[in-house]
């Protein structure tokens, strides 16, 4: 059998079938060659690497644990989880463009599209032929998106959208946004709208210190008309459909996190290696022994939550709170890993020739988007106690 | 066209080397084990030969059990079916893997074979040679370019001091690959989906080998002595660069 080409201390590849060791190397080896060597001036600048797009897509990152028969590569969940593990290694980006266009765009077309948007959308969008976004939060709604306040007005054949969506990973560059919007009789439903369309619009989100080398956008609707037929995902109704997209990008954020807290692991475990003082590698310092250790111990914890997760997915027996804990412990574990990482490199942790600081930016963004660690602490607390922290009447409330 | 690629699995380059006890061979347990780097540069253009000519490339690779995963490598690539020759048991040096990779490759009747030049474990480069030997046909190698028309092949080899020797040959021949040749395709991931139900035979080497056994004995294996570590030379640069060519000249009396 192959082995895991990254952290492994648990010899978690043992519990990996020839083919999920494959992908997770090729992966690698995909970053390490393409990613790894563009990506810190793509930062700098502020840039997605774009050209990366067509080389992602050729190699079926895009949707590819969606069924062959659509154009997709129909990897098993584990398989996925390790391949965004990788990607995110190189940077948050990457794997955040991967996640939106597979899980919040191709997903609900796949989930609830009538066959003919199915067959439509999924082939092009995995070829990369089309690059899609996802409009779910507003300006005023993120936590609590079930308050939205885009509308989608039913004309004869046509909807009418009018509203605001904000921190839209994609939407400048996306030829396609999956937007949801509350009908008449405020029930959120699923829209296509596309680019150029009438009365659409989506400014780039300037400023950014997090998430440099990836796109966020606003998505304005002002009175856009689209066909029921053609631009309405027919099988959409209630919350519960957006809901369903972000726990398929939260489940791979979950593996991606602990690929960012491997590089920062694995960068500082070589660093203290090699730099000395006091006439000896740092590394032999109990201090920075504990960091390491701290590091490893965590990420490992990580990477079998994960796998576990993958395997109920697998089974269709995954939980969405489930998914929560998996998503909130390891964006949390990245987070603190970066920071240790950082202090490990002392002064060379603040440069971007080392990855720390571009991780240890990127993951305030992970740790906020798909639900913020916080959410996820209320949405377990809900499911252990029966009783829901957040949801609370005016009513209740007295 | 059946194009043939003999493939060997090595271990990864970075790889820390630790020589077995009896010193007869290499400890396996941590080595991660890779396709050799150059045999890559073969399976990439016979797959790019397929794409234009059409027909079917076969990996032919002679090792133990673990030998399967870096067929399944090149399959992931897109390569068609393996053959494992199973050399568990066997003394294998460059003889005898050539005696039972010709034997392979004639059974399959390929019309052309691609290798790596050679090696990256062992270095020893002879296995191609052998193969076209006893296939008896040319072989032509280490090969920068190379092109095919009708049963022609035109390729191109390095030479000392830069010169490039372009060199034709009528097929069957047997190609030995080498970096710059192309630029190998990572594996897609409906490649790698697919490669689990591409078929691998395998083949039993005594039956290859015949009679044949090998002819080379290791008789110890031993790791390069370890680097000492450099002098740093202080200084203003005029005067280090004195103090370097009197070292150079007195103590290691290169000059």
């Amino acid at each position: 059998m192959g082995k895991l080409n990254c952290t492994d201390y648990y010899m978690m590849d043992q519990l990996l079938s020839e083919e999920e060791l494959m992908i997770q190397n090729a992966t690698r080896d995909f970053v390490d060659n393409e990613v790894m060597p563009v990506i810190t001036e793509a930062h700098r600048k502020g840039e997605f690497p774009k050209h990366l797009i067509p080389k992602i897509a050729e190699l079926g990152y895009f949707g590819a644990n969606l069924p062959q028969e659509y154009g997709c590569a129909g990897l098993g969940n584990v398989a996925y989880g390790l391949s965004l593990q990788e990607l995110e290694r190189g940077d948050s980006g990457v794997r955040s463009m991967c996640s939106v266009q597979g899980s919040l765009v191709m997903y609900p077309i796949y989930r609830w599209g009538s066959e003919e948007q199915r067959k439509f959308w999924l082939p092009k969008l995995a070829k990369a032929e089309k690059i899609g976004c996802f409009g779910l939060t507003e300006p005023d709604h993120g936590s609590d998106p079930g308050s939205m306040t885009t509308r989608a007005h039913k004309k004869g054949n046509k909807w009418v959208i009018n509203g605001r969506k904000m921190w839209i990973t994609n939407g400048t560059i996306a030829d396609v946004a999956v937007v949801w919007a509350k009908d008449d009789e405020n029930v959120i439903r699923g829209f296509l709208v596309e680019k150029g369309m009438k009365g659409y619009t989506a400014p780039e989100t300037k400023g950014k210190w997090s998430l440099r080398a990836s796109v966020t956008s606003e998505l304005v609707f002002d009175d856009v008309e689209i066909d029921n037929t053609t631009h309405f995902l027919p099988g959409t109704k209630g919350l519960a459909c957006p809901l369903g997209c972000l726990n398929q990008a939260r489940y791979g954020i979950s593996w991606g996190a602990l690929g960012a807290a491997m590089n920062c692991y694995e960068t500082a475990l070589k660093y203290a290696g090699e730099r000395l003082q006091f006439g000896n590698p740092i590394a032999r310092y109990q201090i920075q022994q504990e960091k390491l250790v701290w590091m490893l111990t965590e990420i490992t914890k990580g990477q079998l939550l994960s796998l576990q997760l993958g395997r109920l997915k697998d089974a269709e027996k995954m939980k969405h709170q489930q998914v929560s804990m998996a998503k909130r412990n390891n964006v949390w574990v990245a987070r603190e890993c970066t920071r240790l990482a950082r202090e490990i490199l002392g002064a060379a942790g603040i440069v971007d020739d080392y990855p720390i600081m571009r991780h240890m930016m990127n993951i305030e963004s992970v740790y906020t988007y798909e639900g913020t660690h916080d959410m996820h602490t209320l949405i377990i607390g809900a499911d252990i106690t029966g009783l829901e922290a957040y949801r609370v009447s005016e009513d209740k409330k007295k | 066209m059946k194009i043939g690629v003999l493939l060997k699995q090595v271990p990864d380059t970075e790889t820390k080397i630790k020589i077995r006890a009896d010193g007869k061979g290499v400890e396996e347990g941590e080595i991660k084990w890779v396709i050799n780097p150059y045999d890559e540069y073969a399976v990439e253009e016979a797959l790019r030969l397929k794409e234009k000519a059409g027909g079917e490339v076969v990996i032919v690779s002679a090792g133990p059990a673990r030998a399967t995963e870096a067929i399944r490598q090149a399959l992931a690539m897109g390569a068609d079916r393996g053959i494992r020759i199973d050399t568990t048991g066997i003394e294998q040096d460059p003889y005898t893997t050539a005696v039972m990779l010709a034997g392979a490759a004639k059974n399959e009747s390929f019309e052309i074979i691609f290798a790596g030049k050679q090696a990256v474990d062992d270095d020893c480069a002879q296995v191609l040679i052998g193969v076209a030997e006893k296939l008896g046909w040319p072989h032509v190698t280490p090969v920068e370019k190379f092109a095919l028309s009708g049963k022609t092949a035109t390729l191109q080899r390095p030479v000392a001091g830069g010169t490039k020797e372009m060199i034709e040959a009528d097929l069957p021949v047997v190609v030995g690959c080498e970096k710059g040749l192309n630029e190998p395709r990572y594996a897609s991931l409906p490649g790698i989906m697919k490669a689990k139900s591409k078929p691998v035979a395998e083949l039993k080497a005594s039956e290859l080998l015949g009679t044949e056994r090998a002819r080379i004995n290791v008789t110890k294996y031993s790791l390069p002595p370890e680097r000492r570590a450099g002098k740093i030379i202080p200084g203003e640069p005029e005067a280090a660069a004195a103090e370097l060519v009197r070292l150079l000249r007195e103590e290691a009396k290169v000059i």
